[in-house]
């Protein structure tokens, strides 16, 4: 049985840093068998979050993003060719050209793509950009490059504040459109909301909160759009940063766990069918996965964050080619950074999943510090600014389940690290960007309220 | 044995050539090893490693209630720690000064091939005093801006600091306490003048750049800047020296980790980590909570002096598979060798590069070589552990 795991053939659908990170590590688990790798666009794997920071300020060119290769994954790449289904029964991959790959076991890395602009009309206007592929931040530098009048930026979560970031650093006038009350509050919550609005003003952002965009204007070329406060924004450019839809309409008739979501699977990486039973053959990992986390309550989460996607992708390979009782379980605390208007911001945990947080070390005023997040009297997750090497040490606390608020004795511990406040936390729905880590199951102050 | 005396077992000259059966015993014994001296000892690799990065933990020796100056960065906590760390890291390393150490590559070649011109077969050379110390030596002159033959004078004080530095179980440290602020206030003086001759008059080195910073709110104070510069003048060649003979050593010592290398030299800086891991240059660092903290069930009073051992961590098997095994392809290997946490060792990219030319050029050389004498004279200091002499025949 063990034999037959390390031969046989396994196809990886999606050829971004999942599917890459896993062929590899199927082949260092001792794979023999036939690997191919199938993904939609025309590129070998390449890194996206330079994208939105050193391509956009030119320092680096969309085409120089390419993801170092580990080891020979020793695959057939099957790349620019889309998979349109799966045949969970004849255990065969559809694709566009009416080819079938079949398998004896799947792993579904398909990723999510940058959420269009609802009005197809206007986003078909020139001048319009989302930023999710090597293509679209190709094209948004080089129009960067050309010095816009003005950039408009639509949703304030990571991508669009680090879109913002950069072009305010190259010297361009932007406005910022979101309709929550700041900044990255899906992701971080109010405290840090609050600095990160502060620093979008500070470094000559337009920032307009609490509004909507309500239509994009141009005849041909998008000359400035609509708000819903009944203003309008003159710009040129217009950067669409909605958030992420998963990849997963090709599941459809699948028979798969498949919604908008994401993928369902067990910690194990399996992916479940819709009657919610486990399959053994189909495994997912990546963004487009949703997976439960004990130390979250056993939450469906769903994380697009490059760590979670090297980190699942090799349990997931691991996973497919050992038997049952040497089968590990994803269980790796979610990390992600962000690097935008000179700050350093890096999250360890789920911020989303609290209900209260504490500066535990540093200040807002100082522009470094360290977040603590609580949720019903356990540490959940910190956030840092600038103060990255203090993020061991507060996994450490996440890790164990420790006490929240965190036990005082830092040097450079402030008063307000005795005053614990709501986290604030909204509702997904009044945000135009999604949160980066989703508790897709629901908040948990509502979780009082389901049996 | 006695678990209570560890540490003055360790720290005992007898001990140097081969501490790791200690580490072991240590280890064995707790993740908390208490001392005669009312100290405590802690060698688990994830303690070790949680306890770096635990901003509880202070490394301000004030904050065990000693007297004394305003020591450097690397002693003092954050915020302070971070602000002199940043000002120090400006003319050195990214974002300021990206290039800087890379930069040093072909100078640190050239500096490699000068001092190996007399390696030739049939030759007796001491590794030390030939190659490990002057090499580092004279790249911390021309990086700091340092005088190279000023170095009869900076050594006599540096021998005097990090001997008042070292970590000792429970011995009187009165005297060396005493010798060693004279030692700082004399090189702190040395160096503040050197600075001084630099300012209004650019230069390309690190003294030039800190005098010459325009922006008032960047600027070290004159105290800042001579406990910096000493710092960094001792920190910049104390341990790297250990660090190639160390690596000289361990490949004379097993000649298939050598050949392989020979074999294949892209496996250079993999090896260098190995090396940090396998035997490191700093061996100890010297910790003091400021609030009780609980590990593992013991309590560690506010107040009390831990010592982690980092090269204990770094044989810990409940980290590493097979760690008593010198592996230069070892894939997952985040040592100690470095520290870590705030204090995560600010001159290791200098380090590697050094390391790594030094032993890269020395490869082909080494595979007629033999040492004289092994186990080889160590230096007294238990902390910058390493031989004093390396005697090899080429």
């Amino acid at each position: 049985m063990a034999d037959d795991l390390k031969s046989g053939r396994i196809v990886v659908v999606g050829a971004s840093l999942a599917g890459l990170r896993a062929a590899e590590k199927l082949r260092e688990e001792g794979f023999t068998g036939s690997l191919t790798v199938v993904g939609d666009e025309p590129h070998v794997p390449y890194d996206r979050p330079p994208l939105s920071k050193q391509v956009l300020l030119g320092q680096a060119t969309a085409d120089t993003t390419e993801l170092p290769v580990r080891r020979n994954a020793d695959a057939e790449w099957r790349l620019g060719v889309r998979a349109t289904g799966v045949d969970l029964t004849a255990k065969r991959v559809l694709l566009a050209d009416g080819e079938s790959l079949p398998y004896d076991r799947l792993l579904i890395t398909t990723g999510t793509r940058a959420r269009p602009w609802p009005n197809p009309e206007e986003a078909g206007l020139a001048g319009v950009f989302t930023l999710r592929t090597r293509e679209d931040a190709a094209g948004l530098s080089e129009r960067l490059s050309a010095g816009p009048e003005r950039v408009l930026v639509i949703g304030a979560g990571f991508t669009g504040s680090e879109i913002a970031s950069a072009c305010r650093e190259r010297g361009l006038e932007v406005t910022v459109a979101e309709r929550g009350p700041a900044p990255l509050v899906g992701a971080l919550g109010g405290t840090l909301s609050k600095l990160a609005a502060v620093m979008h003003r500070n470094h000559g952002v337009d920032l307009r909160t609490g509004v909507t965009v309500t239509a994009l204007n141009g005849n041909g070329a998008f000359t400035g759009a609509q708000l819903s406060d009944g203003s309008r924004v003159e710009a040129d450019v217009c950067v669409v940063a909605l958030g992420a839809v998963r990849n997963v309409e090709w599941l459809a008739d699948s028979g798969l766990a498949a919604d908008p979501r994401g993928i369902a699977c067990d910690a194990g990486c399996r992916a479940f069918n819709m009657y919610g039973i486990v399959t053994d053959d189909v495994f997912v990992a990546g963004d487009v996965s949703r997976f439960p986390h004990p130390l979250f309550g056993y939450q469906m989460l769903s994380l697009e964050h490059w760590g979670n996607a090297v980190e699942q992708a090799e349990v997931a390979a691991h996973n497919m080619v050992n038997p049952g009782p040497l089968r590990r379980p994803h269980l790796a605390v979610p990390v992600f950074w962000s690097t935008q208007f000179g700050l350093n911001i890096k999250s360890v945990g789920v911020p989303t999943y609290s209900d209260h947080l504490v500066i535990a070390q540093g200040s807002l005023e100082a522009r470094r510090l360290a977040m603590v997040y609580g949720f019903k009297g356990r540490v959940t997750a910190a956030v840092t600014v600038d103060m990255a090497k203090s993020l061991d040490y507060y996994r450490h606390l996440i890790e164990t389940g420790a006490p929240f608020p965190p036990p005082p004795g830092a040097a450079d511990r402030p008063i307000a690290a005795d005053v614990p406040v709501p986290s604030d936390v909204p509702d997904p729905s009044v945000l135009s960007h999604g949160p980066t880590v989703a508790l897709t199951g629901h908040l948990p102050d509502r979780r009082l309220t389901v049996v | 044995m006695d678990s209570e005396t560890l540490l003055a077992r360790i720290t005992d000259y007898a001990s140097r050539p081969d501490p790791y059966p200690l580490y072991a015993e240590l280890r064995e014994a707790g993740p908390v090893v208490w001392q005669a001296g009312g100290n405590c000892l802690i060698g688990g690799y994830h303690h070790v490693a949680a306890l770096l990065h635990d901003p509880r933990m202070s490394a301000d020796p004030r904050t065990g209630g000693e007297l004394g100056h305003k020591p450097p960065f690397l002693r003092l906590d954050d915020p302070e720690h971070h602000r002199l760390r940043n000002l120090a890291m400006r003319p050195f390393g990214p974002p300021h000064s990206p290039g800087r150490v890379d930069g040093m590559r072909g100078e640190i070649r050239r500096i490699t091939e000068e001092l190996m011109t007399s390696f030739e077969p049939g030759r007796q050379v001491d590794i030390v005093d030939d190659f490990a110390y002057p090499l580092p030596v004279t790249v911390i002159c021309r990086l700091l801006g340092v005088p190279h033959e000023d170095e009869p004078l900076f050594r006599a004080w540096s021998d005097v600091l990090v001997t008042a530095a070292d970590v000792r179980p429970d011995a009187d440290s009165t005297e060396s306490d005493k010798a060693g602020d004279q030692a700082r206030i004399e090189m702190g003086g040395y160096l503040l003048e050197l600075a001084e001759r630099r300012r209004g008059k650019p230069s390309e080195d690190m003294l030039g750049a800190f005098v010459n910073e325009p922006d008032p709110a960047l600027r070290l104070t004159q105290e800042e800047l001579a406990e910096t510069a000493v710092l960094l003048l001792i920190a910049g060649h104390e341990t790297t020296v250990n660090l190639i003979t160390n690596g000289v050593l361990t490949l004379l010592r097993r000649p298939d980790s050598l050949d392989l290398l020979r074999r294949e030299p892209h496996l250079l800086p993999s090896a260098v980590e190995e090396l940090l891991r396998y035997e490191p240059p700093v061996h100890m660092r010297e910790r003091i909570p400021h609030a009780d903290i609980d590990i593992a069930g013991t309590t560690i009073p506010r107040g009390t002096s831990v010592v982690l051992a980092l090269a204990s961590g770094n044989r810990d098997p409940k980290r590493f598979h097979e760690p008593d095994r010198f592996d230069p392809a070892r894939p997952d290997n985040q040592h100690l060798g470095f520290g870590g946490g705030i204090h995560l060792c600010y001159g290791a990219p200098l380090a590697r590069l050094e390391a790594q030319a030094a032993l890269g050029a020395l490869l082909p050389h080494l595979g007629t070589a033999g040492l004289v004498q092994d186990p080889p004279p160590y230096r007294q200091n238990a902390m910058l552990r390493g031989p004093r002499h390396l005697h090899v025949q080429f």
